[in-house]
């Protein structure tokens, strides 16, 4: 069976595409899945980072396209996870050092051996956004609830249209409940208004995340924190599991919401 | 076309517009040359926006020469359009317009055009050829996209913020217009805006700008249109205006 591949994308950088890369792949080979995390930000690498692999690398991405290594010889197994591996972005060439058809080529080759090929997509709409989607047929958009943000997640879902894809799927980030329910904060019913694409999940702010980043231990790996338990329901849906998302709106109940309502209004 | 007339009123230069048909140019009285130099101004400023449509040139009782009208086409040329038919009162007139090499049509019905059967004089093959009186666009204009037609266009979907509708007609837009809408692309007042949910960006009819409100009410919307009034675009509930 053919594995599913999927490019983690966003247009504005920043929002979060890498962490839910890492914690997606985490949270998937945790569930019995093979899973190999590339990393398309060619010139930015940075997923290597996140999971904690970079001291692993000898090749790249970049060495396999041009014939330098084999692809196994570039492909790092996970520490922590037997199913897991990650393909690192080269760090001193650019995103044209690779072709859309280089990508396809190479994720060809990854389909027998993995359940998920997930891509992790450099920011912006140029070259490396191409590369990243090329050879797969699905995608997932991250944004976080800000103007901004939306305005380029809108922008790329355009564009992933015109290419053809999956109807791409919506992660939404670093949510603030808090600051939601003040009216100061993009609610995600703001959010999947303007972009009109399906939910797949939210994920809170969430400090340990930082920490977790910094580390080079996806927070997935224990899933206890509120965002690595979001990754973990996210990797649930991606599988097919119909998961009830978060219910961030931790105390304050129906009464002020509907009241907040009025106020806006 | 009721909107054809009161464009005539205006005394020198010409009209532009996207009609059914194409592109509708409207000559008023005045001097040719100056005339010829408002109307290159004026498709210079348009770009590229009516490149293969073809025109309908509307000299009313004037008596063009050949060579008026030569240099006129050649305007119409160097942006890539075609000069498709001239209408004129004065039979002479139409006599020079079939030398030149085009169709010529009387004045006084203007309505009734040559038959669309016989291919029009453009280069490139015009692809609003046929339903050039609209285009039906069943999808959202996200950011970054943009539906660019002469005549008018009809969406069915939401107009995004940073996505873009420029329309040389009306623009009907069945979800929420939350973009830039220009109606009447090309100087025409009367054109109209129609949205479900009207909260654009910005809307411009014709050669007026109006901006969003800033206050960002969330009153419960009904379908509005906008139009020119006086010197300003308003919008206005759908079931007001539609006896208008």
């Amino acid at each position: 069976m053919p594995a599913r591949t999927i490019t983690i994308t966003s247009g504005k950088g920043g929002v979060g595409k890498t962490t839910l890369t890492a914690n997606l792949a985490v949270a998937l080979a945790s569930r019995g899945q093979r899973v190999i995390a590339i990393d398309a930000d060619i010139g930015l690498r940075n997923l290597d980072v996140v999971m904690g692999l970079e001291n692993r690398i000898v090749y790249d991405l970049v060495d396999v396209v041009e014939g330098t290594c084999r692809l196994r010889q570039a492909m790092i197994r996970d520490k922590r996870m037997e199913s897991l591996y990650l393909l690192p972005a080269a760090q001193k060439r650019d995103k044209t050092a690779v072709t859309p058809d280089d990508m396809r080529a190479l994720i060809d080759q990854l389909h027998r051996d993995f359940d998920f090929i997930l891509v992790d997509s450099p920011a912006g709409i140029e070259q490396g956004f191409q590369n990243a989607i090329a050879g797969v047929s699905e995608v997932i958009i991250v944004t976080t609830p800000e103007v901004s943000a939306v305005r380029d997640a809108d922008r790329i879902i355009g564009l992933v249209e015109a290419a053809e894809k999956d109807p791409p799927r919506l992660v939404i980030n670093r949510i603030k409940p808090a600051m939601v329910k003040q009216g100061d904060m993009l609610s995600t019913e703001d959010v999947i208004e303007v972009l009109a694409i399906n939910l797949l999940g939210i994920v809170p702010d969430d400090e340990e995340i930082i920490v977790s980043t910094n580390r080079g231990a996806p927070a997935a790996y224990d899933g206890t924190s509120p965002a690595g338990r979001a990754f973990h329901n996210i990797a649930r849906r991606v599988m097919g599991e119909n998961v009830p998302f978060l219910d961030l709106d931790s105390k304050p109940g129906m009464f002020n919401r509907i009241l907040s309502w009025f106020r806006s209004g | 076309m009721a909107r054809d007339t009161s464009a005539l009123n205006r005394s020198t230069g010409v009209i532009i517009k996207g009609t059914r048909e194409g592109v509708s140019i409207v000559c008023a009285q005045g001097d040719w040359d100056e005339l010829l130099e408002d109307l290159a101004k004026r498709l210079h400023a348009t770009a590229s926006f009516f490149a293969g449509s073809r025109v309908t040139l509307d000299v009313g009782d004037r008596l063009v020469s050949e060579g008026e009208l030569r240099a006129l086409e050649e305007i119409i040329n160097r942006h890539d359009m075609g000069l498709y038919a001239v209408v004129a009162s004065d039979p002479r007139t139409r006599e020079v317009a079939r030398q030149v090499g085009t169709r010529a049509v009387s004045g006084e019905q203007p309505e009734s055009r040559p038959a669309p059967a016989a291919p029009p004089p453009v280069e490139a093959p015009a692809p609003e050829l046929g339903p050039s009186q609209g285009v039906l666009v069943r999808r959202t204009v996200r950011s970054g996209q943009a539906v660019q037609h002469p005549g008018h266009v009809v969406i069915i979907g939401d107009v995004n913020p940073g996505g873009e509708v420029i329309a040389g007609g009306d623009v009907v837009i069945w979800g929420k217009l939350r973009g830039v809408v220009h109606a009447g692309a090309v100087g025409d007042d009367g054109a109209v805006v129609c949205a479900l949910q009207m909260r654009p960006m910005q809307l411009r009819i014709g050669n007026h700008i109006a901006r969003a409100p800033e206050e960002r009410g969330k009153k419960p919307s009904r379908p509005e249109v906008a139009l020119v009034k006086g010197d300003s675009i308003v919008a206005e509930p759908w079931d007001e205006s539609s006896s208008a």
